[in-house]
């Protein structure tokens, strides 16, 4: 079936108050940037409480659905039939039409919605249903009703302009539009885990900037291109990122000589948080993210977590799979394509800044007193600083 | 300055050949199976093409099938031999060092029946002709052997191997992997009883895309690519005339004066053994400098990963090449380092030089500076 509009459901947002316009303001900018990425020519509006999307030129209907499905603050997209008023008899004959098209001759329950925005309308909404139901069941013997939990709805919208008429509905990702809620500074490895956890937190609103730690040549530039391509693809969903490719090799090296191997993932962890904490502070960033998951490696215990916490001064850490096992983490990964990115092999090829035993239960005194002996690492903080790149990544057309 | 030491992955091409494949694209961009004379000048210069290859091999020019590249020669002649060949028999010999585009078309085949027999190597990467000929059988019908192997530059007999057949089992045909040997070596394979043998151009400053896989007269093996039955029906598909012309341009320009630099190759070759040598901790495997061929130094460095250690080079613009992946230790990662010997530590630590007719003493003195000064360096950092 070809549609040429589509009425957007966003039920989260509309119950926020007085900040309802500035989240339906930066919802509307969102699919704005998400459609001018395709061909075609699109409007989108708002309109007494609703926001629809009307299409013309030569335009994909299934690249804007894919499109708006990645536009957090979606819950529906619904293709919606725009209908001359012609009067009622016409627009059963419309109505029922259309729902031979969408459901065929499948046994299904249904329920019919109208609203009347146009009040001179000669029948009013509580008699619009039941005359419609009566026409539809004689028309489709294959449908009955079920007021309660339909397997579709019928709805009708009776406006100044036209008659609305909508039944599909297709998920967007529902969440917040992204923007509302600030940005955050996601840590991003070339692991399953971080765009996880990126993408999550962007699902509630944020904007994304990213740090990721490189170590040449123990890490090689193909594992850059990576995280680069795994940032690429978060981004299809959270805008663009700007990315701080952050060279810790000297750092690490420094680590590995002075401070004893079994605390080495830890220690360069909390160098990790302290570094983006600070990239996240000069940038505007409101937050940390991370991929960590309670228990999924040595430096992910809740002991390694409070010590690693530990290193950073006053913003939260915000770690949305932290009650996740791998598996679940994985699904995520699928859904949103990063999970094949991801699994290639270029990442950590090198494990010798990997003790073979780590501590498990890290005391923070213990790991403060080891790094005491790093007197020179605050020189190196402020070069990797100085020296690092930032890209930024997504949004092109 | 950039020091380029993989001329076993690929060999930038000889200036003369981009000229003479520009003005093909410019000028004689024609179908060589065109009717036209726009065609028939196409097909001249493939002749002529042909004409130079076959020079360098004293074969007729009909003995020359242009082809994409190394890895479809290798599966052209191997499966197309053993589909020819069906009825007589399903069993096929080769060695256990062979490059993935000979070894896994033997997998392949043993998948759809057939056997294959693999045959060991000594610490040089040796395959001994004796125990080609004690692995043949009544119903053996392909022998398959690299010239030289492109992990450790050892240097198969495969002449002796190829004359041997012949005088006791001239049924069976006899296939060389000729990749990194050919422009490297003179070889005839005409009187050395070689039936069939791959080439790819851009191991010889040729273009990538293009090689060609040499056919005795009156051997005959099916086709794998079917179509508009180019190549007498052998090898369908439009004949990529810039890249042919490349590539007999090259290999011409490569055999004339081969012996000169080969002697340059070896020389240098000695060099960088004898300063790899003279590092701690650094051994090189393989045959002795001018027992293998003379591009190719292979050499496992103690306590380090091949990957770190190639990513250091790279910081200074060296670009070499890691024996095997970091982080497994799997044999099947280098079927060859693990066929002549190495393990664990050995097998993750391997770099691979390749040189070229480029190739110059200050840049492999400048390497040998570089590795003396990072090798520490980098060994400070090891998994303990």
């Amino acid at each position: 079936m070809e549609f040429h509009s589509f009425l957007i459901k966003y039920s989260e947002i509309a119950v926020k108050g007085k900040n309802r316009h500035l989240f339906e303001d930066k919802l509307v900018e969102r699919m704005r940037e998400a459609l001018a990425r395709l061909e075609g020519d699109f409007r989108v509006r708002k309109a007494s409480g609703r926001i629809y999307v009307d299409c013309a030129g030569i335009f994909d209907q299934q690249d804007v659905i894919e499109a708006l499905q990645k536009v957090f603050g979606i819950v529906w997209i619904c293709p919606l039939v725009k209908l001359a008023d012609l009067g009622f008899e016409d627009l059963k004959a419309r109505v029922i039409e259309y729902l031979k098209e969408c459901y065929g001759e499948k046994q299904l329950t249904f329920k019919v919605l109208s609203r009347r925005t146009r009040k001179n309308y000669p029948l009013t909404s509580d008699e619009i249903c039941p005359l419609m139901g009566e026409a539809i069941l004689e028309a489709m013997p294959n449908l009955k009703v079920n007021v309660h939990d339909p397997d579709f709805f019928v709805n009708i919208e009776i406006r100044d302009e036209n008659i609305n008429l909508y039944s599909i509905l297709i998920p967007g990702p529902g969440g917040m539009p992204v923007g509302v809620g600030g940005k955050g500074m996601l840590l991003l490895s070339g692991g399953i885990d971080s765009p996880v956890a990126g993408w999550m937190i962007s699902k509630r609103g944020l904007e994304l900037e990213a740090v990721y730690f490189h170590a040449p040549p123990y890490t090689s530039e193909r594992a850059k291109r990576k995280v680069e391509d795994l940032a690429e693809l978060v981004s299809r969903y959270s805008g663009p990122i700007r990315l701080h490719i952050v060279n810790f090799t000297e750092i690490q090296l420094y680590i590995y000589e002075t401070c004893p191997h079994d605390e080495l993932t830890i220690i360069m962890r909390r160098l990790m948080m302290r570094i983006a904490e600070r990239i996240a502070k000069e940038n505007g960033c409101s937050c940390l993210i991370t991929g960590e998951s309670i228990g999924q490696v040595a430096s992910q215990t809740v002991q390694s977590l409070t010590v690693t916490n530990a290193a950073v001064e006053s913003l939260p850490v915000f770690r949305p799979v932290i009650g996740f096992d791998k598996q679940e983490i994985i699904e995520v990964a699928k859904k949103i394509e990063t999970f094949e990115t991801s699994i290639l092999p270029y990442e950590d090829c090198c494990t010798i800044f990997v003790a073979k035993h780590p501590v498990t239960k890290p005391l923070l005194k213990v790991i403060e007193a080891s790094e005491r002996k790093l007197a020179g690492v605050d020189a190196m903080v402020e070069k990797a600083l100085e020296t690092r790149e930032v890209v930024v990544i997504g949004g092109q057309k | 300055m950039e020091i380029y030491l993989d001329n076993s992955a690929t060999t930038p091409v000889l200036p003369s050949v981009k000229e003479a494949m520009s003005q093909m694209f410019d000028m004689e961009y024609g179908n060589p199976s065109s009717m036209h004379l726009k065609g028939v000048a196409a097909e001249e210069k493939v002749l002529e093409a042909a004409k130079k290859i076959a020079a360098t091999l004293g074969a007729k020019e009909k003995e020359i099938l242009f082809t994409s590249g190394g890895t479809e020669g290798n599966n052209l002649a191997i499966i197309g031999a053993a589909r020819a060949k069906m009825r007589a028999g399903k069993h096929i010999i080769t060695t256990s060092i062979e490059h993935a585009s000979v070894h896994n078309v033997m997998e392949h085949l043993e998948a759809y029946g057939w056997e294959v027999t693999y045959l060991p190597v000594d610490h040089q990467g040796r395959v001994a002709p004796e125990d080609v000929l004690d692995a043949l059988r009544p119903d053996t019908v392909l022998v398959s052997v690299m010239m030289v192997n492109n992990e450790i530059g050892a240097r198969e007999p495969v002449e002796e191997i190829g004359r041997a057949l012949k005088d006791v089992a001239p049924q069976v045909l006899f296939h060389v992997d000729a990749i990194q040997g050919y422009g490297k070596y003179r070889i005839r394979p005409g009187r050395c009883g070689i039936d069939l043998m791959t080439v790819s151009g851009h191991k010889i400053h040729g273009p990538k895309g293009v090689g060609f896989l040499y056919i005795r007269d009156k051997v005959k093996i099916d086709p794998i690519l079917f179509g508009g039955g180019q190549q007498n029906g052998l090898r369908s598909g439009t004949l990529n005339t810039p890249g042919i012309v490349g590539l007999g341009l090259a290999a011409e320009e490569i055999c004339r004066d081969l012996e000169v630099h080969t002697e340059q190759m070896y020389r240098l070759k000695e060099r960088l053994t004898e300063g790899l040598k003279a590092l701690d901790g650094v051994t090189v495997n393989g045959p002795a400098p001018r027992e293998g061929a003379p591009q190719i130094v292979s050499a496992s460095f103690e306590g380090l990963r091949s990957e770190v250690l190639l990513h250091a080079l790279e910081e200074e613009q060296i670009y070499v090449s890691a024996g095997s992946a970091c982080g497994s230790a799997h044999p099947e990662d280098n079927r060859t380092l693990y066929a002549i010997g190495l393990r664990g530590e050995k097998l993750v630590s391997t770099l691979r030089f390749s040189l070229s007719i480029y190739t110059t003493e200050e840049e492999i003195d400048r390497t040998l500076e570089v590795l003396r000064a990072k090798l520490p360096l980098l060994r400070r950092f090891v998994r303990r």
